[in-house]
């Protein structure tokens, strides 16, 4: 019989979360949870700050003010070497996929095996080829990142991410650039690792149809707060201004399109003229 | 500090004195750490000096020749061209060869250290490095700092010998000088400790200075074109300026 104090605690824990980069107010009291072995897919207008929740969960960022904790431990309180103990857990995935230049893909995606284990070269050429192949990529293994195309460069940005088996993965738009045989694989990838080997997932994208084949949680992020959380089907039909406004695509509503800016009419020189 | 102050080009310049300080602790720090990515060092050397041994060369032998034609002449106003071997050699090892074996590095060599460090950075490697549960300080700023410290002073020795070579080129072969006298006269007054090993170090000091503000450099480029190009531009201005001002204390405590 499962009690409710008997469920697994959360793998990732945000609580009023608070974060200003250069003057600009990210964050303003932001709260989330990402249950152990889910798929949790975060969404936002361009610029809510996505990428930099991903940043304070691998503790690349400090918040000014709330808690973050992956795995029951507080992010910002981790040592040096705690941080790292920590990283070596999760795979990130670069919104730029940021390949390492003067290495091939084959030693590209080697090179957190070869960082942090001693394994013989045989078992980890097999490693690395497994997940190229998952990539459909195990053909290009001896290309360098400056022949790859855009699309190509994050599957083996991907490739690199999921090597370790880590126990989360942080994809920040994966499916950018992807053809749609690429996407289905990549969709296909997120699920069987969530299933076979219960790796949490958390994804930042835009594509709510493929979010809705994999992820079992949507956050909704806008204007530095969490305005909608749901399952997917569900979300995507709830009747409130927010959803409507963002899965509907419309420009007016409460979450802005516009980058914070002075009256138009002014900045052109318009306001007070007669038409 | 006030915004007053912080325009003041003067505390600028301090603070990034500072600043460059305390990266060359966390560069220091890291090199234990560092030593585990041993290949990469290897590498890094290999790229240093296989990147600069061509200038090196060419400029060794130019400056040898120009070296003992100038002396030659100067010499033999006081009859004492017999010293030619000694002077050149001298002037080599005490003074030309590290100083100007350290502006070619840090315009060769140096110069892609920045670049390569700051486009890693603008193209978010470092941050990738670092994910990875790397410490950038280690796998890419401190192996980039050794290889400077251990490649200048061969680097130097190379710059050395192919100016002996090219200063007995144009003294014996073309100016007719004796190569007994040149030879005899050289080995029998340059000194291993005093010329030789002084002449070393000052090449080990230089190849700290120039890698560490080459690896400073481009470790805090803005992550832009204009801020890599940049960056790149004041490694060599500095490297430079440094390294002249650091031969002028060096050469007032070592005479
Ligand atoms: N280093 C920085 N200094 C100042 N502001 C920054 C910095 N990095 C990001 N920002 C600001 O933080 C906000 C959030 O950036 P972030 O990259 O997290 O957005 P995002 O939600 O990932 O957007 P996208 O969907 O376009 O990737 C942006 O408005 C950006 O202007
Ligand atoms: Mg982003």
């Amino acid at each position: 019989m499962i009690h409710p104090s008997d469920a697994p605690a959360p793998l990732v824990q945000v609580r009023g979360l608070r974060t200003r980069l250069g003057g600009k107010v990210i964050f303003d009291g932001l709260d989330l949870e990402v249950a152990r072995g889910s798929v949790t897919a975060v969404m936002g207008p361009s610029g809510t700050g996505k990428t930099t929740l991903l940043r304070h969960l691998t503790g690349q960022l400090r918040p000014a003010a709330g808690s973050v904790r992956v795995d029951g431990r507080e992010v910002a309180g981790l040592s040096r070497r705690g941080l790292f103990e920590l990283r070596e857990r999760i795979g990130f995935l670069f919104q730029n996929s940021a390949l390492l230049t003067d290495f091939s893909v084959f030693e590209n995606v080697a090179f957190p095996l070869r960082q942090h284990t001693r394994l013989p070269e045989e078992l980890l050429r097999d490693i690395v080829l497994t997940k190229l192949q998952a990539v459909g990529l195990r053909g290009a293994a001896n290309l360098m990142p400056s022949e790859l195309s855009g699309g190509m460069a994050r599957r083996v940005a991907l490739a690199r991410a999921i090597v370790f088996d880590p126990m989360l993965i942080l994809y920040d738009e994966p499916f950018v650039g992807l053809d749609p045989i690429a996407l289905n694989q990549v969709l296909r990838l997120i699920r069987t690792l969530n299933q076979t080997l219960g790796i949490t997932s958390i994804l930042v994208a835009h594509e709510l149809a493929a979010i809705r084949q994999v992820a079992d949680r949507i956050y909704l992020i806008a204007g530095g707060r969490l305005v909608a959380e749901g399952a997917p089907d569900e979300l995507a039909h709830r009747d409130s201004p927010w959803t409507r406004q963002f899965f509907g695509g419309e420009a007016d509503g409460p979450v802005p399109f516009h980058y914070p800016a002075p009256d138009y009419a002014r900045q052109l020189g318009l306001a007070g003229r007669r038409p | 500090m006030s915004s007053d102050l912080r325009h003041n080009w003067l505390v600028r310049g301090v603070a990034a004195v500072g600043e460059c300080g305390l990266f060359f602790v966390a560069v220091a720090g890291a090199v234990p750490k560092s030593l585990r990515y041993w290949r990469e060092l290897c590498r890094q050397i290999w790229f240093v000096g296989a990147m600069s041994l061509v200038i090196v060369m060419t400029c060794g032998l130019f400056v040898g020749m120009v070296l003992a034609l100038q002396l030659y002449f100067t010499l033999s106003i006081f009859g004492g061209t017999a010293a030619l071997g000694t002077v050149v050699a001298l002037s080599l090892f005490r003074e030309l060869g590290p100083v100007v074996t350290a502006l070619l590095v840090a315009g060769r060599a140096g110069t892609a250290v920045t670049a390569e460090i700051g486009l890693m950075r603008a193209t978010d490697q470092l941050d990738a490095i670092s994910m990875m549960a790397v410490d950038p300080l280690a796998y890419v700023a401190s192996p980039r700092f050794l290889a400077g410290v251990i490649a200048m002073p061969l680097l130097a020795c190379v710059f050395n010998a192919m100016g002996i070579f090219g200063g007995h080129l144009v003294g014996v072969t073309w100016l007719g000088l004796d190569n007994g006298t040149f030879w005899g006269n050289m080995t029998s007054t340059v000194d291993l400790y005093r010329d030789i090993l002084d002449g070393l170090y000052k090449s080990i000091v230089f190849g700290g200075v120039v890698s560490l503000i080459a690896v400073f450099q481009g470790y805090t480029a803005p992550p832009t074109s204009e801020g890599v190009a940049y960056s790149t531009t004041r490694t060599v201005v500095f490297s430079s300026i440094v390294v002249l001002a650091f031969d002028f204390v060096m050469t007032a405590f070592m005479t």
